[in-house]
């Protein structure tokens, strides 16, 4: 328990070194546009094809589970919408992230620890904690709720592709079903939760790589434990979010 | 110059540096020699402020830098330059970047300017054909050339190296040698070199410090530690046979 104080202690400590008065903006914002790249964009790829089958198998199941005379065919258009929009381009596509981005993360921070380049970095006089973890951030804060709507889009078409292709539904009804009871604020709630879960994937991860000590063997238990912390964090500020923005 | 006056500095309760006073002049080649676990890079180490010592000061030039804040301590770091042991050169960098980083970050200056800073350095390491390769590229000696480049880039006062010739073959250590030799000259740098390379004593130990368990155990030049009545420093020194065998052919 004392451990878990003192790990929260020296990562609030850290993110007051991240926030700290950047050396020269115009160094920061080149490294914000290529992070934006490494962690944002090269993401893109394995969003689509997670959120396209997701989209596909949450509508056959609607399909299989609505089956009933009762209930009309559209609702398995609403259903869909409703899942996509409100858990899984925000908290699942999150925890792939966490995944993805969080390891690379961790990893990459963890090996310039032990190779000493984070103490090259210091003796220059440069802010390496500012240097090396606020560009990741802003540029996870700023694009992974990019990555929430294009998940959306993406998964809702699939549902979409999969209702034409099996025929398991009228298409039109599908459709219907996308448009009915249509809040815009279920998005803002996705993308808050997402800037939210941007924040915290990148700075635990960064946390993890940057106290890593030791060998690559440390490095990769820092890059399995920035995981699990993420995901661990993810799911509790899932519901404290939801229970906050949506009661 | 950089002073040590009575430093400590323990792990976990064990004490790894004991009560060191030592003095490095400007303008020469000062070396810290020892066996593995002697304590030497910790020693470096808290002389260049990467850890805090327990007990003890440490002067760079007049001011005292172990009691200084972060700030101060920034001021003073852009006069140091460090050569890691594994070189640290940052991966995700080509060597230009990695040489042009202090001048980004800490200069004014335009990038002009800055390509022929950098261009002047690389020349000076033998690395003008290698802007654009990355640290995975470079061979061992070509990497602790090109951390040379970047240590020297802002015009240093003080030069630190961890150990720059390990891993290297005996001929290309003499060149990285001979290099850090010339440019603490050439520049009128307080240079200070941590190694357990007897080739490197003898070519350019100019001042010796040898620690033994923790504890600055004797120091002299080149020429004295051939002659030094010492058994632990003639232990270390004259560890091969056929050194011993030299040594008794000088007497």
């Amino acid at each position: 328990m004392l451990k878990l104080f003192e790990s929260i202690g020296e990562y609030v400590l850290l993110m007051q070194k991240v926030f700290s008065r950047p050396e020269k903006m115009a160094i920061y914002r080149r490294r914000i546009m290529h992070e934006m790249e490494a962690l944002g964009l090269n993401s893109i790829g394995l969003t689509a094809i997670i959120s396209v089958f997701i989209g596909c198998a949450v509508t056959l199941q609607m399909a299989i589970t609505l089956e009933s005379p009762f209930i009309p065919k559209f609702m398995i258009g609403y259903a869909t919408r409703e899942v996509m929009i409100l858990e899984f381009s925000s908290t699942v596509v999150a925890l792939i992230l966490a995944g993805k981005v969080g390891s690379n993360i961790a990893s990459e921070i963890g090996t310039m620890r032990i190779t000493e380049q984070i103490d090259a970095l210091e003796i220059m006089g440069v802010n390496s904690a500012s240097y090396l973890i606020l560009p990741k951030i802003v540029a996870t804060v700023f694009f992974f709720p990019f990555l929430a709507i294009f998940s959306m889009l993406i998964g809702i078409s699939g549902g979409y592709g999969i209702a034409e292709l099996t025929g398991i539904m009228n298409p039109v009804e599908y459709i219907d079903g996308l448009r009915y009871c249509f809040y815009p604020d279920e998005i803002t709630y996705a993308l808050t939760k997402m800037v939210f879960f941007a924040f915290f994937i990148t700075s635990i991860s960064a946390y993890c790589g940057y106290y890593a000590k030791g060998n690559s063997l440390e490095v990769g238990k820092a890059s399995t434990k920035a995981v699990v912390i993420s995901s661990i964090v993810i799911m509790i500020c899932n519901l404290v979010l939801t229970q906050i923005i949506r009661t | 110059m950089i002073k040590a006056q009575n430093i400590v500095k323990s792990f976990e309760g064990r004490t790894v540096l004991k009560d060191i006073s030592v003095e490095f002049g400007t303008g020469q080649t000062n070396l810290i020699i020892g066996r593995s676990g002697s304590g030497k890079t910790v020693l470096l180490k808290s002389l260049v402020g990467l850890h805090e010592v327990d007990e003890g000061s440490i002067f760079y030039d007049d001011v005292c830098f172990s009691t200084l804040d972060f700030r101060a301590r920034k001021a003073i770091r852009k006069h140091v330059g460090m050569i890691f042991q594994g070189g640290a050169l940052l991966d995700a960098s080509t060597v230009e970047e990695n040489v042009k980083l202090p001048l980004d970050l800490f200069t004014e200056q335009s990038e002009e300017e800055k390509r022929e800073r950098v261009n002047l350095c690389l020349k000076r390491v033998n690395m003008e054909h290698a802007h654009h390769l990355y640290p995975s590229e470079l061979s061992g000696g070509m990497v602790k050339r090109a951390a040379i480049a970047r240590a020297i880039v802002m015009n240093p006062r003080y030069l630190f190296c961890d150990e720059p010739n390990s891993g290297l073959d005996p001929q290309t250590s003499i060149v990285i040698d001979n290099l850090i030799s010339d440019i603490t000259k050439e520049y009128n740098i307080t240079t200070i070199i941590n190694t357990h390379d007897m080739n490197s004593v003898m070519e350019i130990g100019e001042k010796i410090v040898f620690i033994y368990e923790g504890e600055k155990w004797w120091e002299g030049s080149k020429d004295d530690i051939l002659h030094a009545d010492n058994r632990e420093l003639a232990d270390f020194v004259f560890a091969s046979a056929m050194a011993k065998r030299a040594k008794a052919a000088v007497k």
